[in-house]
């Protein structure tokens, strides 16, 4: 059986990883070459500089910033939305009392309309969400404001995007509205494969709904758990920061810098300033700290896997 | 139930595992990829010097440019507030002038991403409305030498009267802005946009009041019309670089137009000046007295101005296109109106009327165009007499033409711009931090600082502190091209 099973699995890889080396790794190669250039992105001609561009990145205080920010987003959001999603999917399937006839485990009353309601923010586009949000937030005449006005708190009208303590944690709201309902429905898949029967005997033992979760739901759950925290680290910062903070905050970024993120002054320094060899320093610097993020979570996340 | 499966355990004697044949796999791709030398001819792969230019032709009477009459001429334009009518009815002209030369037009709002790998490959179009959220930065177009001289242009015959040139038919400023440094001139500006405090006259006159000259004047209407629910100023709080629309020519007039030129130059402690804190103050005063509309930081341009027609605001500081761009929030009977920036008082260096006007979409001619007097040539017709009344009957603005106003139906907003620039006269003032240093202009000075500033977050002190850190660092920052005035 060994005979010719390398040429049969390299003749379904080649591909696939053929297409990845020219779509992902490919760029990527580009952009850590461009990055010791001074190429402007506006001509065709340019020069290697050696570590310049690295030298005017430690000492630039918007990119410490940006890095803060993108930092805050890759650990407050993945906890925040992980931790809502577990819990709104645990009550969807596993939460409920036991009702005369049904089933042993199932979800709280009208469970399944919920997970429609959770999943809606997901078919809506990011950039339509931001802008959602955007009216939401509007201080004036926006939504938020206006039922705090309608419930009588008229002397709290804080300015949202507009105040540089709280537009940072507004943008992230968003991101939570928009994000948590993709992790429900995936927990839940998770969830519904775990056997009913080790639920059962959990019952009998008599163990309540925190210590089912987490004695059984939890680590059962964990790979799923584990693959969501990457996933959702990589979209606190990348593309979704981007999306939310570009479409929504003052300025794009701030007010005075209190919302910029590393993607969005990669974009600023290439297509505003003309300074496309020190943004593609920047996307390296992203690049390093994605990279550790995913090599962190799956670090500290090792646990022997469970077959059931 | 409850098994556990180690990682790689029993795979050994299988031959090769599913982990280490993709770990293999990736390595080899890896190996694959081709050279460094080869890495750089990707992105910016570089043509040569295009030898293919179209050969001049004759110079005529009628041809000042020396346009050859068979080459094809490429135009791409900003398809934004302004449309593509007026550009399409130029073409035409051109086409009808050149008849065997074949113009290969296309409007888009995607600029730099249609544009910016033709730079990038040496083949770029020969005319440009380089506009709109996707303009290419000038500045680094100019330092990368991409863009030709329009000094032709400017001295060839105007289109309507042989004996003039088409720089003395434009409008005060035009040429200086085109400049970057030294003589020559790289950018035309085509639309002339008038800056300044915008508001509804019909709104001013149910208070009883007239457009205030003074500081107290304006404290005075702002507090008339508090005591009737109305706010005094709303700006676009989320972009608080509109603010400087007012806020620049009232240091000028209050200063002198050193003051803006040292500002512009990024001469150390330019904005110590005892006329920035003077101005800077008085807007201060506005938040203090609780005169700016409530909410205002959180609100974004559309928003702001939607507010000012629905009457909750009194001014706003904002640029000729508000009129297009709120057309459907303003209402019919609102009389709209423009007027030059309220100075302090009497003492102040310029007179009343001093205002900030400049040129808007700025249109270039790549120097690597392959018909370069084909596309200054389309410049030509469009700076005409009737190319620039038909854009100022169609969309609402001035062009760089000087005059092209008579015998057509001006909007209120129009004629009082109008008004204004006659009333100015000499007195135009022309900032230019925000075509030079665009990130200092909007999110440092704007964003960081006079948002800061209107929003009571910072006092004026702290403010014009912190912009001249922010135009310190930029006069010293290698990685920006600086600019003087001439």
């Amino acid at each position: 059986m060994q005979h010719g099973k390398y040429r049969f699995i390299v003749g379904f890889l080649a591909l696939p990883l053929g297409l990845y080396a020219l779509f992902v790794v490919w760029p990527f190669i580009q952009s850590i070459y461009y990055s010791f250039t001074d190429w402007t992105g506006l001509s065709p001609e340019f020069k290697m500089v050696g570590l310049d561009n690295y030298r005017r990145m430690l000492d630039d205080p918007i990119f410490w910033k940006s890095l803060q920010h993108s930092l805050i987003f890759a650990l407050v959001l993945p906890v925040v939305t992980i931790s809502l999603a577990l819990f709104f999917s645990f009550m969807i399937n596993v939460g409920g009392r036991k009702r005369r006839g049904g089933p042993v485990v199932t979800g709280v009353r009208g469970s399944s309309f919920y997970k429609i309601v959770y999943f809606f923010p997901q078919v809506l586009s990011i950039a339509i969400v931001a802008l959602l949000f955007a009216f939401a937030y509007n201080p004036d005449s926006g939504a938020i404001n206006s039922i705090l006005r309608g419930i009588g708190l008229g002397s709290v009208q804080p300015l949202w995007l507009g105040d540089p303590s709280l537009a940072l944690w507004a943008v992230m709201a968003v991101l939570v509205w928009s994000t948590v309902g993709f992790f429900v429905v995936l927990f839940s898949a998770g969830m519904a494969s775990i056997p009913a029967d080790l639920y059962e005997a959990a019952l009998l033992d008599g163990a309540g709904r925190a210590s089912t979760f987490f004695r059984i739901t939890l680590p059962l759950l964990w790979d799923t758990v584990q693959s969501g925290w990457v996933y959702m680290g990589i979209l606190a910062l990348g593309a979704e920061s981007f999306a939310v903070v570009q479409i929504m905050t003052t300025g794009p970024g701030g007010p005075d810098y209190s919302t910029t993120v590393m993607v969005l002054y990669v974009y600023q320094k290439a297509f505003r300033d003309g300074q496309a060899a020190y943004a593609t320093t920047i996307g390296v610097a992203l690049l390093v700290v994605t990279l550790a993020f995913a090599a962190l979570v799956m670090r500290l996340g090792r646990r022997e896997r469970l077959e059931y | 139930m409850g098994s556990t499966s180690a990682e790689n355990s029993n795979n050994g004697s299988a031959g090769v595992g599913r982990r280490d044949l993709i770990k293999r796999s990736a390595a080899l791709g890896l190996i694959s990829v081709p050279t460094m030398s080869f890495l750089s001819a990707c992105a910016s792969s570089g043509g040569d010097d295009s030898g293919d230019k179209a050969k001049a032709g004759k110079k005529t009477a009628k041809n000042p440019l020396g346009v050859n009459d068979t080459a094809q001429m490429e135009f791409v334009l900003f398809d934004g507030g302004f449309g593509k009518e007026y550009a399409e009815d130029a073409v035409k002209i051109y086409e009808t002038n050149f008849p065997k030369a074949k113009v290969k037009f296309s409007a888009t709002q995607k600029i730099q991403s249609t544009l910016q790998p033709r730079f990038n490959q040496g083949t770029p179009p020969d005319l440009i409305d380089n506009s709109g959220a996707e303009q290419m930065d000038m500045g680094v177009l100019v330092g990368k030498s991409q863009l030709a001289d329009l000094t032709p242009l400017l001295d060839a015959p105007s289109y309507d009267d042989p004996n003039k040139k088409v720089r003395d038919t434009l409008r005060p400023g035009i040429v200086e802005m085109g400049q970057f440094d030294g003589d020559p001139v790289w950018i035309m500006y085509y639309a002339y946009t008038v800056y300044g405090v915008w508001y509804s006259q019909k709104a001013l006159d149910s208070l009883d009041e007239q457009y205030p000259e003074t500081w107290d004047q304006m404290l005075a209407v702002c507090e008339k019309a508090k005591k009737k629910g109305m706010a005094g100023w709303t700006y676009a709080g989320k972009y608080p670089y509109y603010l400087p629309f007012s806020l620049y020519p009232m240091i000028g007039k209050v200063g002198g137009v050193e003051v803006l030129d040292a500002i512009d130059n990024l001469e150390p402690n330019a904005w110590k000046n005892p006329a920035v804190k003077a101005c800077f103050d008085a807007y201060y005063e506005l938040y203090k007295k609780g005169y700016v509309l409530k909410g205002t930081p959180g609100l974004d341009h559309i928003q702001s101005q939607t507010a000012w027609a629905q009457g909750k605001a009194l001014f706003i500081p904002n640029g000729s296109w508000v009129e297009n761009e709120s057309a459907n929030v303003i209402p019919k009977d609102f009389d709209l109106a423009v007027s030059a920036p309220t100075g302090i008082d009497s003492s102040d260096k310029m007179p009343f009327g001093t205002i900030w006007a400049s040129g808007g979409e700025p249109f270039i001619v790549p120097a690597k165009a392959k018909n370069t007097a084909g596309g200054m040539e389309q410049l030509r017709i469009m700076l005409s007499e009737a190319s620039s009344k038909n854009f100022t009957s169609k969309v609402k603005s001035l062009t760089a033409y000087n005059g092209g106003t008579d015998g057509i139906t001006l909007t209120p907003g129009l004629k009082s711009g109008v008004a204004a620039l006659e009333k100015a006269g000499d007195n135009v003032v022309n900032p230019r931090l925000q075509d030079w240093y665009v990130q200092l202009q909007k999110e440092q000075i704007g964003v960081a600082g006079l948002g800061e500033m209107m929003a009571g977050r910072l006092t004026p002190a702290e403010a014009i502190k912190k912009i001249q850190g922010y135009a310190d660092a930029a006069a010293k920052d290698s990685s920006i091209k600086h600019y003087k005035h001439q």
